[in-house]
């Protein structure tokens, strides 16, 4: 929820003191949860490309009156600093709010709150199955790698020998990511994984009274500054 | 089983032929064959998994458990009657759980038992096989034998009627066998009917009462562990015999009174 409120509301909310406010929540959250360093580095690497172009059409393609510089046909106006500077808070401010959700979030407990909320067991499955992946085909595009090598195939050296490496990791890793889904189908079938009706789930999500008070405030926040920004008082 | 005969999609000559066979409630009955014989795809359609998952066709013949006509039930029917398990532990786990105890409890839960009975379940799975140590280590990262206990654990927590195993103890080391074969006779002896498919014939010889040999998709004996055991066809139908057998033949072979051995 607080990611929510945290992109939704930058996004909503504009100007300076709304996104630069959320920054400093999100800073402040994140140094209590001891990730400020990945969040940093994460926010940055989520900002900096579109940052970089909304920064250049903005500063020059911006209509404006008082122009600082120019550059061949292109006018840098205080305008367009303005409103790329506002833009940036306004991403960095979004990106913040996604990269600490991402970071703080142990996506089986995400899947299963969301399930104990009720989300189809199958649905929550396979979402966290999606995410779980990943790792697992690194590890396996790994094992290859290493059983090719062994083999002989040289995977060093310039991009073109690397790309040229590449190619015979790409049909094991497939193929047998493909078998494994069918096996692992199987077992899971055999595991009752079909049987329709609803599951009870061994734990639940600790969830205090002021956390929940704390979504609804928010929730509420949200929707107000939704509300008054389409009535034009934001 | 009664006349069974499967054939997998693509294939126009199927790969079991007019199989019959029972299962008594607490028999451990063992399944052997060369590699290819069928004994995988018997142990599939025995669960159901064929072709109800995995596609293809029943040729001919029946399937039926408990007294009930199972051909053409959906797959979740035949799960809380019949477990299987398969020999590669990797993917048999699910891979969404966080700790060997949550895969554990998989089944139960899918099941809709209430929680503390699922507890309940786990902790004596956990403890039959000797892995109760395990509880809290992440799925992924456990050996290959100590992956296959887990989800021979997966299994003994659903409690079921019935339990199909496809070389259970494949990456097992002899004391992981011992364990798994403690398991079987105790849910044996709990009225649980299991088939074993295995090439590890001692373990066989030590924990069935009957034993099953299958050649090119039919069976070819069916008879007491010990009568097929003895039988010299079986090094035809590329089944090696349990050490106790090669130890009294080697010994007869010299002269010697394979009596001795006792």
């Amino acid at each position: 929820m607080v990611a929510t409120a945290g992109s939704i509301g930058a996004f909503i909310l504009g100007g300076y003191v709304g996104p630069i406010a959320i920054i400093v929540v999100m800073a402040v959250l994140a140094a209590w949860a001891a990730v400020v360093g990945p969040l940093a580095r994460a926010s940055l690497l989520l900002t900096l490309p579109i940052g970089i172009s909304v920064v250049l059409v903005s500063v020059f393609t911006r209509a404006g009156t008082h122009v600082l510089f120019a550059i061949g046909p292109f006018d840098a106006t205080v305008e367009g600093v303005d409103f790329a500077a506002q833009t940036l808070v306004r991403l960095f401010a979004i990106s913040l709010s996604i990269g600490l959700f991402v970071l703080t979030t142990d996506p089986r407990a995400l899947v299963f709150d969301f399930e104990r909320r009720g989300i189809s067991p199958r649905l929550a499955f396979v979402a966290l199955a999606t995410i779980e992946a990943v790792p697992t085909l690194i590890d396996r595009a790994t094992v290859i790698g290493e059983s090719q090598r062994a083999r002989g195939l040289d995977t060093e050296g310039g991009i073109r020998a690397r790309i040229r490496g590449l190619l015979p990791l790409i049909g094991p890793v497939i193929i047998s990511s493909l078998t494994d889904v069918e096996e692992r189908s199987l077992a899971l079938e055999s595991r009752a994984f079909s049987r329709p009706g609803r599951r009870h789930l061994l734990w639940a999500m600790a969830d205090s009274g002021w956390e929940r008070a704390l979504r609804w405030t928010l929730l509420l926040a949200l929707l107000a500054a939704i509300v008054a920004r389409i009535s034009g008082r934001l | 089983m009664a006349g069974v005969s499967y054939r997998y999609a693509g294939y126009r000559e199927p790969v079991l032929n007019d199989i019959d066979l029972d299962l008594a409630d607490g028999e451990l009955v063992g399944l052997v064959g060369a590699n290819e014989s069928g004994k995988s795809t018997l142990c599939l359609v025995m669960s159901g998994l064929a072709p109800g998952s995995i596609g293809g066709a029943l040729t001919g013949g029946a399937l039926t458990i408990d007294g009930e006509a199972m051909t053409g039930r959906p797959l979740h029917e035949f799960s809380t009657r019949v477990a299987i398990g398969f020999q590669n532990s990797a993917t048999q786990l699910s891979g969404v759980t966080g700790s060997v105890f949550e895969e554990v409890a998989l089944g139960p839960m899918n099941l809709g038992l209430p929680a503390r009975e699922t507890v309940e379940r786990v902790n004596e799975a956990l403890a039959t096989l000797g892995i109760d140590h395990l509880a809290e280590r992440e799925p992924r990262r456990l050996s290959g034998g100590q992956g296959q206990l887990v989800v021979i654990a997966s299994l003994l927590a659903m409690r079921p009627r019935h339990l199909v195993l496809d070389e259970p103890t494949a990456q097992l080391d002899p004391e992981g066998t011992r364990l798994v074969g403690e398991a079987l006779r105790s849910m044996a002896g709990s009225g649980t009917s299991l088939l074993v498919a295995e090439h590890k014939t001692d373990l066989l010889d030590d924990v069935c009462s009957r034993v099953v040999v299958l050649d090119a998709g039919r069976v070819v004996e069916d008879d007491r562990a010990a009568a097929v055991f003895a039988d010299p066809r079986l090094d035809d139908w590329g089944v090696a015999p349990p050490s106790r057998v090669r130890l009294a033949r080697a010994v007869a072979a010299r002269g010697l009174n394979p009596a001795v051995l006792a």
